[in-house]
């Protein structure tokens, strides 16, 4: 038995201490380990944002950049096959042509497959300040001119979607940290002071929860939204809505951290501290904070996807982040017609990296939440 | 009994008027009003500059020159008294008018939801605890996370388009066009109800996923316990054993999740509405909050709020009366 648990962790070589005397944190990070759904989720996410964050490295046109030729162009088909049935390992593009529909004022796209692009690394494009500082126009990968790649098609302006998508991952990944960041001060604030006082102030934050638990939360964040007024420049809106999310995430946290600090309150060691004379401080950060700060992770990692899904849902509504900033939402937005849709599905092509980035977090939270149980052993 | 019957009654009221209070002052905080935007539109129009002695006849007729807390008095004193909420700015019709049915629609919805939601999770919750770990199982639990995960805006444009591309109807609309301007009738009635099904499993979803994700947990845990193993050992059969027992036991964290439950359901059905073109009250909303139309956004968000507290109070009562132990704890 003592051997299995040992088993992979030490075969790891991840120290040399055994079960019994593991700290805590090695103890966790062995049992997360073993959450392999967890673990690459957590690699997923960890990708995702290096991928939102060098965003303009990454994709292979500028959020903006318009291909006046093609409009509504579909995914751009990718081969390693040529018409004499030769295998190419470097994957490669037709060249895309496209023609008006005259019944049907429709654009149809097909291949030209007498020119071929080959797909490549650091292609030059358009130019950009690489996190905002190193000013090149190379970017990880593309097509050489005058080939085209949309990985994920174009837009109704002819503006690549992919691109697009990794501006809009890039708001709508840090909406949810930032909204986050807002309510865990506030839910930390109110949580404490009702768990660790207790009595009037206990019970005055608690109805106040229940309060705005109770209410519809949509309409709510739709009438919160509508606050932002009209002329704040993109990055005040961004705050703005970060705070709007934030007014109502921040319940679920505070009943997390009352709950942790009522049980702990009555611990035999706080009483012990207590009574040797440490100040109110140092029992709040030294003794009682470490106690839950692994429910406080897991709970953080399961808030995320609720404000990204809330950020989506306002700008798909066109009260949260506005054109012509990006996010998932606003592009989800530009699929709001079911016209538009049927026609074009690769639109809904954000919708899907949602649904990713949301389940990538609820396994990430669920393999947080059974390796920070101290009893559970998996 | 009666005393907490009492208190939560009491509660519910402090409540209901922090809910309208609320509503009125978010709704309200936005810089300029409705006549500013009616003014705008006017310009930009036809061009023509809106008559300043019109604007402040408006303007006072509406009282918008007064302090906000007059301005609610104003608004809250004729619904509680008559009520009667007022002239919508934009529409120019009591909003009263303007909000019943859709009030009622909203209802509807969340009513049918939370049917096919406990309709839909508790056979599954059941199947899943007895059958741990099967292939069953784990297709309920990836559909659950996938349903989770899924905005259901998104999840609605999805159903139209299959609806569109499979079937070639539009899903849109809760009414056949016929029907859109009769008043109430059986057949009426009865043509909602086929319309129901598309908004209904949309909005649903994700409270399908997450109930089913609690009840399964609750059973597992009950399954473990004593009583269990001893009605078992005892001969009792195993489908009345469950039914008899552990699904009992289960069953009232179930109910008492309304709580949570409703206010995700209005709050779906909100933005499911909007993309379905569904005539509820979140398309409304939306356009009123944009407009600026102040009695007919305020009024909409508080009767939200109004009907989610209500039906969350109610549940409360159907939970007490279910539950025996709950009356003592709170007799304590």
């Amino acid at each position: 038995m003592a051997s299995s648990r040992l088993g992979p962790a030490a075969a790891a070589g991840d120290g040399e201490a055994g079960y019994e005397i593991a700290s805590q944190r090695q103890l966790i990070w062995r049992k997360f380990r073993r959450h392999r759904v967890a673990v690459f989720s957590f690699y997923l996410l960890l990708v995702l944002y290096a991928l939102a964050i060098l965003a303009e490295f990454c994709s292979p046109y500028g959020a903006f950049e318009r291909h006046r030729g093609y409009l509504f162009a579909p995914p751009t088909k990718l081969h390693f096959i040529d018409q004499e049935r030769r295998f190419h390992l470097r994957p490669f593009v037709y060249k895309v042509t496209n023609e008006l529909d005259m019944e049907t004022f429709q654009r149809k796209y097909a291949e030209d497959t007498s020119e071929s692009y080959s797909l490549r690394l650091f292609v030059r494009g358009e130019s950009y300040k690489l996190l905002g500082v190193f000013k090149t126009d190379l970017h990880l990968f593309g097509v050489e001119a005058p080939g085209v790649f949309f990985p994920a098609g174009t837009d109704a302006l002819g503006r690549d979607l992919f691109s697009r998508m990794l501006f809009g991952a890039r708001t709508s990944l840090f909406v949810g940290l930032l909204g986050l960041a807002f309510g865990f001060v506030l839910g930390l604030f109110f949580g404490g002071l009702s768990g660790y006082y207790g009595g009037g102030v206990d019970t005055l934050i608690q109805r106040l929860i229940e309060f705005l638990q109770s209410l519809p939360t949509l309409p709510l964040w739709m009438a919160l939204a509508a606050l932002v007024p009209a002329r704040w420049s993109p990055i005040q809106v961004y705050f703005g809505i970060s705070l709007v999310l934030a007014t109502i995430g921040w319940t679920g946290l505070a009943r997390v951290v009352r709950g942790k600090l009522i049980s702990l309150r009555e611990e035999d060691y706080i009483l012990a501290a207590k009574l040797s004379g440490v100040r109110e401080r140092a029992i709040i950060t030294r003794h009682l904070l470490p106690g839950f700060t692994s429910y406080l992770i897991v709970h953080l990692t399961l808030a995320v996807p609720s404000m990204i899904l809330g950020e989506t849902a306002l700008s798909f509504l066109g009260l949260g982040i506005r054109p012509p900033a990006v996010s998932l939402g606003t592009l989800l937005q530009e699929a709001q017609n079911i016209q538009t849709v049927t026609l074009n599905p690769w639109m809904l092509i954000p919708g899907g990296l949602v649904v990713i980035i949301v389940l990538a977090f609820n396994f990430l939270g669920d393999g947080l939440r059974d390796a920070a149980d101290p009893y559970k052993h998996v | 009994m009666l005393s907490y019957f009492i208190r939560r009654m009491f509660y519910m009221v402090i409540v209901l008027a922090l809910v309208s209070a609320v509503s009125f002052y978010i709704v309200n905080l936005p810089p300029g009003s409705w006549i500013e935007s009616y003014a705008l539109e006017l310009l930009a129009e036809g061009g023509e500059i809106a008559d300043q002695a019109e604007l402040d006849y408006l303007t006072q007729r509406y009282g918008l020159d007064k302090p906000l807390h007059i301005q609610y008095l104003r608004w809250i004193g004729p619904i509680l008294t008559r009520g009667d909420f007022g002239q919508s700015f934009e529409w120019q019709q009591p909003v009263w008018n303007l909000i019943r049915e859709r009030l009622m629609l909203t209802m509807i919805i969340s009513g049918a939801s939370i049917l096919f939601i406990y309709a839909v999770s508790i056979p599954i919750a059941l199947y899943s605890a007895t059958r741990q770990y099967s292939i069953g199982d784990y297709v309920f639990s990836f559909m659950g996370l996938i349903g989770l995960a899924t905005p259901n805006f998104l999840l609605a444009l999805v159903f139209m388009i299959v609806m569109l591309k499979v079937f070639g109807v539009s899903p849109g609309g809760l009414f056949s066009p016929e029907y859109l301007r009769e008043s109430w009738s059986l057949a009426k009635f009865w043509d909602m109800v086929k319309h129901l099904p598309v908004p209904v499993i949309v909005v649903g979803t994700a409270g399908t996923a997450e109930l089913i994700r609690i009840l399964r947990g609750l059973l597992l845990d009950e399954l473990e316990k004593q009583y269990v193993k001893t009605a078992r050992a005892k001969g009792v059969s195993e489908w009345r054993l469950i039914i008899k027992y552990p699904f009992r036991m289960a069953l009232n964290p179930v109910l008492s999740t309304i709580g949570n439950l409703l206010p995700a359901i209005v709050s779906g059905s909100a933005i499911v509405s909007v993309v379905l073109g569904l005539p509820t009250t979140g398309p409304l909303l939306l356009r009123s909050l944009i407009a600026q139309d102040t009695y007919a956004a305020s009024s909409m968000l508080m009767m939200l709020g109004v009907l989610t507290v209500l039906g969350i109070f109610i549940s409360d009562l159907l939970l007490m009366w279910l539950d025996p132990r709950i009356r003592y704890e709170r007799a304590n």
